[in-house]
Order: structure tokens, then sequence, then C-alpha cells
């Protein structure tokens, strides 16, 4: 990643609440630590879901914080865990709402399996193979109770 | 919490929780309208009915703005060009809308009870846009969201409302959202206008606005209908001014940073005079542009439960 990023020109780390905000942070500072300078923030996707309507309420937005011009950056869309794609999906659209940056990568703690859409991530911290049905809980000391970890259940 | 609703008919109806879990949502909404991309596809394939039982260019533009940039498909029906002046029940109309797969219908009727009345019947959602005298839910949604926003807070404001509190579904809307969130009211007009009965509600009755005027942080003047004037509510509107007219002298004496609101269209010189609307204590155009960010939040929120039966 710091190979990729390094020279690039302005490099914007784009968190998908609200565990994906916690890892752009700490992104940030192994980037930074590697010589590699680079802004962070939020994208929410509610907005921009295929899934309205399918859940049992409407959650509250959590809110989006990108550069209002876009332009020349390098955008990296950063997720705990990546599974149908469809966050993704609406990830991109809602940073294409802000502009045309020259680039759009992807970031992700664990990749399950599980795709429903042809996205991939640029960057996997890990690969798993979670049961279909399975849910995966990541805890982040920023954001949880308890040890830190992945746990399936 | 979670939003629940498909319909929005009244604010007597939400919780102080759910005014505010609206007023969050339309921040993030007015957001979007700050986006070089100011359209999210969160109502995509979905439609949306204006159906305008009464005249009104305003609201109806700013929900179908609202709408648009929601990526909904917009149909605007209005009284003149619709089978109700025929005679079809509303009932009828609206049954025929869902059967052409309408997802949302906002409706603007003379009578109170109208939204309701749908709301009950139908599985489209339903918003009020204002039913007789008795409220316009986004109108006070916008008026306490403005505040909030200017002043930071709601609770513990003195909110003065001026002018036709009885016939005003504005006033009620307000009055509901405002109580709710802990700000003080107070009610202004002549008496004919203002009657004691609103005392219930927990808000002060004063008939001279010169006596609160320095203590209100926000002033929303109400328009001033000509039908009331013929019906006797008040003598002429060269007194009315005189008495409850927003004056640059009247002015003066407001708080700093005190906020003048009327929801529009504004009789100058009436209600209030130009220099006032167009000076430093008015809101009035922030309240259009809110005005679209809370319908876009409305829309958002009952548009997702009212869509939850098909997905």
């Amino acid at each position: 990643m710091t190979a990729e990023l390094s020279g690039s020109g302005p490099i914007f780390l784009a968190g998908i609440p609200t565990r994906g905000v916690a890892l752009a942070r700490r992104l940030r500072e192994e980037l930074a630590r590697r010589g590699v300078a680079a802004e962070c923030g939020a994208v929410d996707v509610a907005m921009y879901r295929d899934d309205l309507g399918m859940r049992g309420g409407v959650r509250p937005l959590r809110g989006t914080d990108l550069p209002m011009d876009l332009d020349n950056w390098t955008i990296v869309l950063v997720d705990d865990v990546q599974q149908t794609g469809r966050t993704a999906r609406a990830a991109i659209d809602a940073v294409l709402g802000f502009g045309r940056p020259k680039r759009i990568l992807f970031a992700v703690l664990a990749d399950r399996g599980g795709r429903e859409l042809p996205i991939r991530p640029d960057y996997t911290g890990l690969e798993l193979s979670a049961r279909p049905g399975a849910k995966l809980r990541v805890r982040l000391a920023e954001v949880d109770e308890g040890e830190e970890g992945i746990s399936e259940s | 919490m979670m939003w629940t609703r498909k319909d929005l008919v009244a604010l007597s109806e939400l919780s102080a929780e759910e005014i505010v879990f609206v007023l969050d949502t339309a921040a993030e909404f007015k957001g979007v309208g700050q986006r070089r991309l100011k359209k999210v596809p969160s109502l995509r394939g979905k439609t949306l009915v204006n159906l305008f039982v009464e005249a009104s260019t305003r609201t109806r533009t700013s929900f179908e703005l609202a709408a648009v940039r929601l990526s909904a498909d917009v149909v605007n029906i209005t009284a003149t060009t619709s089978s109700l002046s025929k005679g079809e029940s509303l009932k009828d109309t609206a049954k025929n809308l869902e059967a052409l797969a309408a997802d949302l219908i906002v409706l603007r009727h003379s009578a109170a009870g109208a939204p309701q009345f749908l709301a009950e019947r139908l599985q489209a959602g339903v918003i009020n846009a204002g039913d007789g005298s008795h409220e316009h839910p986004t109108q006070g949604l916008l008026d306490v969201f403005t505040m909030r926003e200017r002043l930071g807070r709601v609770e513990g404001l003195k909110v003065g409302i001026v002018g036709d509190i009885r016939f005003s579904r504005v006033a009620r809307s307000n009055l509901w959202a405002l109580t709710k969130l802990g700000a003080e009211v107070i009610l202004i007009g002549p008496p004919t206008l203002v009657p004691r009965e609103f005392e219930r509600t927990g808000a002060r009755i004063c008939h001279r606005l010169d006596d609160v005027l320095p203590e209100l942080d926000v002033v929303n003047l109400l328009r001033i209908q000509h039908e009331r004037q013929k019906a006797g509510y008040f003598p002429g509107t060269g007194e009315y001014a005189s008495l409850f007219g927003l004056n640059a002298a009247r002015a003066a004496r407001l708080k700093p940073g005190a906020l003048v609101m009327h929801p529009g269209p504004i009789h100058r010189g009436v209600e209030l005079d130009g220099s006032v609307a167009d000076g430093p204590h008015s809101v009035i155009l922030d309240q259009v542009t809110n005005g679209l960010a809370v319908r876009m939040a409305v829309l958002y929120l009952c548009g997702s439960m009212a869509l939850k039966e098909e997905a």
C-alpha cells in the first residue's frame, strides 16, 4: 500500500462507519510512520444503499466527511469486513457524489467471502471463509468493549 | 432509536426523540445539498404523488425538489386537475393512486384529518403537507431546525409566534415541536385570533407584541389572511400592522442575535416590513433552504418504512 500510494498526490482514507472510520485513523498512523501523508474521514453509505425498507426500522445517518472537491485525490475506502460488495458499491457512489477522484481503492480488515457484486478489495488484512449465514464481529478498542478481535457467531 | 413510521401526519404524535431524529437526519441531507452531485439514489424507482387539494406553490415545489433529489419519480395532482373536483371521494382517489403503485403520497387538504384518514387505509406512506387548521408538520420541523441551527439549541428558547394562531396549522405544529423540545412559547396577537384556550397547551398568551419583544429569542410571524379580516377577526391590515407588525422601530428593540422567521409568503408592510425581512435578524431564506433538507429527511425516513412490505 505504501509503495502504491507514495507520490500519487493527495490521499484520503474514507472510513465506512462505524469501524471503518476507526480503521482509517489507524491506517493513517501506519502510513505516516512509513512516510506517506494522508487525510482521513468518513463516508456514510445509508443514502446509497439498495436495501431501503428491508430492515425493521431506519437507523440514524452517521455523517460523511470527505473533501468538498476531491478531483485529483486518491480515495481509499476502508471497511472492517468485506462480504457481498454492496456496501463498497454504495460507498463508491457516495464518493462520486463529491467529484471525480483520480482513483478509488478499497481496503478491508477481513474478507469473509460471499461476494454478490464484482467488487473486490485492493488490500485485505485477512482472508476468512465464514459460513454463509454466520455473523462476523470485529471488535476495536475505539468502538467496542472487551478485547480486540474477530469472532464468528 | 430507529425510525419506524411510514407516515408523518402530526407533530402532536411524535416524541421529542423522534423530532430530534428527523432534525439530525435533515442535517445530513442539508450536507447533500452542498455536494457537487446534489442527488442521492435512496428512492430510485419509487413514485411520489403530490396530491394538493388546496393550492400551495411553495410547499409543493419544496416537496417536489426534495423527492427529485432522492431520485423518486414525482407526479403532481392539484385539485383543479383532479377528479376530486368532479366529486370523487378522497379515498377513491387515493386507492387509484395506490393501484398505480404510488409509494408515497404528500397530501395538502383543506379538511383537518384527511392525511390521517388516508394513512390508516393505504400501504403507501402519507405525508401531511397541511390539513385545514390542524397541522403542517414539515413546516414545524423546518422552523425548529432553523432555530437549532442558528442558536445551537431549542430547549430554553423564548419563541414568540405572532398572528393568526386560531386558524393556523403552522402555529399548531410549531407549538407541538417547541414545547416537546423544551422551548417556552408565547402566542401573540389580538384576542380574537389568540383565544385563551391555547393556555392549555402550556404556552403563554400575550396581546401586546411590544410587551414581550425584547425578551424573545425568536419571533415567528404568521401570514395574516384577508379572509379573516372579512370575517371580522381584526379591523384592518393597517391597524394590525400598527399593533403586531414587525417594523424597523420594533426590530430595533430585538435582542442581539434574535431570529425573525416567517413561513411565507410575506405581506411586506403588514406582518413584517421589507427592511426587517431583508435585515440582519431575518432567517426567512434559511427556512426555505432548510425546508428542502427537512422534507428530504421525512421522505427518506417514511419512504424507507412504506417500502418495507414489498421488499
